[in-house]
């Protein structure tokens, strides 16, 4: 598994559903080499668009027991990508090189069979262009020599405030997003279908402490109160009387 | 899933034409051998077979309905090494060749001998490309019903099942298309043409019954427990993060009522199976051209109506993320 694959962590412990990485992405994507990600009636009463990643909310357990998960999603860059081969072009396309799962739309027909074959949702029809978009990891800034190597990473990531996205190299063992997968036991999302998806999740971790008894209350309190001890008789000597500060 | 109606009308016009076309070809090969009288009216193989080309070219420009840039649509050829949709692209023009062919052989009266078998039996032209054609018409069958079925994610389509009724469904439409114009230009065909018509009629009933029957019981293999990855047994969805619609929303979805779903399947039993059968054994005896045109147009309505109903009742696993507006 010598191939680079560049991919996502997603931390569903720290992220607040604050739709920056939402906005962020469809900022930058839509002013890039791939077309707009138009929108249809953005003002008016049924408002639809094309977006590369979204976050969703999920609640987890019944009242009052209950979890609010906030859960972004956008395409997982599958190692095994079911939406590569049922393309009728050759549009739908995972680059040897980084793992990247790209969509040539010059290529592409829309005949929306690759999203059929997604089984995460993550392709949409773009009803300006009429092609199949998705996420591209931000190919066009990753690789991009005039930006800072600060600003070298994809949108999403670099606007995260709580920094619930880690992006780089899963089959390098010592990225970031290596370790954070192996170390916070990340997982992979509908592993039933053998998709592989390069993109990760981190659950949720619950912190707990323990309190015993004796913790609020000493055993070795023989006044068994939290409080001072006993004033000393007036003319008892003090220490102030003993020496100088 | 959402129904296209372009796709619709595809695969129920081609199934037609390629029923037709099998329905030609099984009558010549019977009378070739001697099991049914040859055909007396002159142009019955080459009108039948333009029958079968407008089928097939309706369909193929309805299909381009469903893209979003048909003018590329010559690139679907090129990954027919991995994709049944490029292979069907690739079936679909070799087959309506073939056709169109068989029905010039026919029609030119083209009568030159290949091939003499012991026993009097001549194999000319028109017959060669009848088998080819046969060939031709299986494979496409295959390709479309596997652009289908090869999505294994969709469980109601992933089954030998699909293959299985696309060629029942074709051939009965088909060999009722054939039996209709029997009974106008060549009537001693109907008695042939409609039992077969009748036989794959029933047989497709049974095979979509039984796809029904399936279908009923499946359970899906994903779950929001494992669309999420969190293992708790309640999982509900409180926003998809999104308020308007959405691609996901309407390309995999039917946005019908589950009493509408209903009123579909009981319609396409009662047009696709019943009513035909009816008017087929009606049509066997007697004045027949009305019973038998009848037949066919309430059958391919009835197919019309399968068709939605196949891509209504397929869930996809995406389906999951995208439950509640909130």
């Amino acid at each position: 598994m010598s191939r680079v694959q560049l991919a996502l962590v997603i931390d569903l412990n720290v992220c607040v559903g604050c739709q920056a990485c939402v906005t962020s992405c469809k900022e930058w994507n839509t002013a890039g080499a791939a077309g707009p990600m138009s929108d249809q009636n953005p003002y008016g009463a049924d408002p639809s668009g094309t977006y590369f990643n979204r976050v969703q909310t999920f609640e987890v357990g019944e009242y009052p027991h209950t979890e609010t998960v906030h859960f972004p999603k956008s395409c997982l860059h599958c190692e095994d990508p079911p939406c590569v081969p049922v393309c009728p072009t050759g549009a739908s396309y995972k680059r040897e090189s980084d793992g990247i799962v790209l969509v040539d739309v010059d290529k592409c027909i829309g005949c929306k069979y690759c999203a059929w074959a997604c089984p995460y949702g993550a392709r949409e029809f773009d009803e300006h262009q009429k092609v199949m978009k998705k996420c591209t990891l931000c190919v066009d800034r990753i690789y991009d020599r005039s930006m800072a190597e600060a600003d070298r990473k994809p949108a999403c990531v670099k606007a995260c405030p709580t920094s619930a996205r880690i992006f780089g190299d899963i089959h390098d063992p010592h990225s970031e997003a290596s370790r954070a997968i192996r170390e916070q036991g990340g997982y992979a999302l509908m592993p039933e279908w053998g998709t592989r998806p390069a993109n990760h999740y981190l659950p949720r971790r619950k912190t707990r402490l323990r309190i015993h008894a004796d913790e609020l209350v000493r055993a070795d309190n023989p006044l068994r109160v939290e409080g001072h001890l006993p004033r000393p008789a007036p003319g008892t000597p003090t220490l102030d009387d003993a020496t100088t500060w | 899933m959402h129904p296209a109606y372009s796709v619709i009308f595809l695969t129920t016009l081609i199934g037609a034409g390629q029923g037709l076309f099998l329905a030609l070809f099984t009558v010549q090969s019977y009378a070739l051998v001697g099991l049914l009288p040859a055909v007396e009216h002159r142009l019955f193989y080459a009108v039948g077979s333009a029958v079968a080309l407008v089928l097939l070219v309706a369909g193929l420009v309805a299909s381009f309905f469903h893209l979003g840039r048909p003018e590329r649509a010559w690139r679907t050829a090129t990954q027919w090494r991995s994709s049944w949709l490029s292979r069907e692209v690739i079936a679909l023009p070799i087959f309506m060749g073939l056709v169109a062919l068989y029905g010039l052989a026919h029609g030119l009266g083209v009568r030159r001998e290949l091939v003499r078998f012991d026993g009097g039996v001549a194999v000319d032209a028109s017959f060669a490309l009848g088998v080819a054609g046969t060939v031709a018409a299986f494979a496409l069958f295959v390709c479309t019903a596997m652009i289908y079925a090869s999505v294994r994610f969709l469980a109601e389509w992933a089954s030998p099942l699909t293959l299985v009724n696309y060629v029942l469904l074709g051939g009965a439409s088909g060999f009722t298309l054939a039996t209709a114009l029997a009974g106008v230009a060549e009537p001693r065909l109907v008695g042939f043409l409609s039992g077969w018509a009748l036989v794959l009629t029933v047989l497709a009933a049974i095979a979509r019954g039984a796809s029904l029957w399936r279908n009923a019981r499946l359970k899906p293999q994903s779950t929001l427990q494992s669309a999420i990855g969190i293992q708790h047994p309640v999982i509900a969805q409180k926003s998809q993060g999104f308020m308007g619609g959405s691609f996901n929303t309407r390309e995999f979805f039917h946005r019908a009522s589950a009493s509408r779903l209903r009123a579909v399947r009981q319609g396409f039993v009662l047009l696709a199976f019943v009513l035909p059968v009816g008017l087929l054994l009606g049509g066997r005896g007697g004045p027949s051209t009305l019973w038998l045109t009848a037949a066919f147009a309430i059958q391919f309505l009835g197919l019309l109506a399968e068709r939605w109903f196949f891509f209504a009742q397929a869930r996809h696993p995406q389906n999951l993320y995208y439950q509640a507006v909130s």
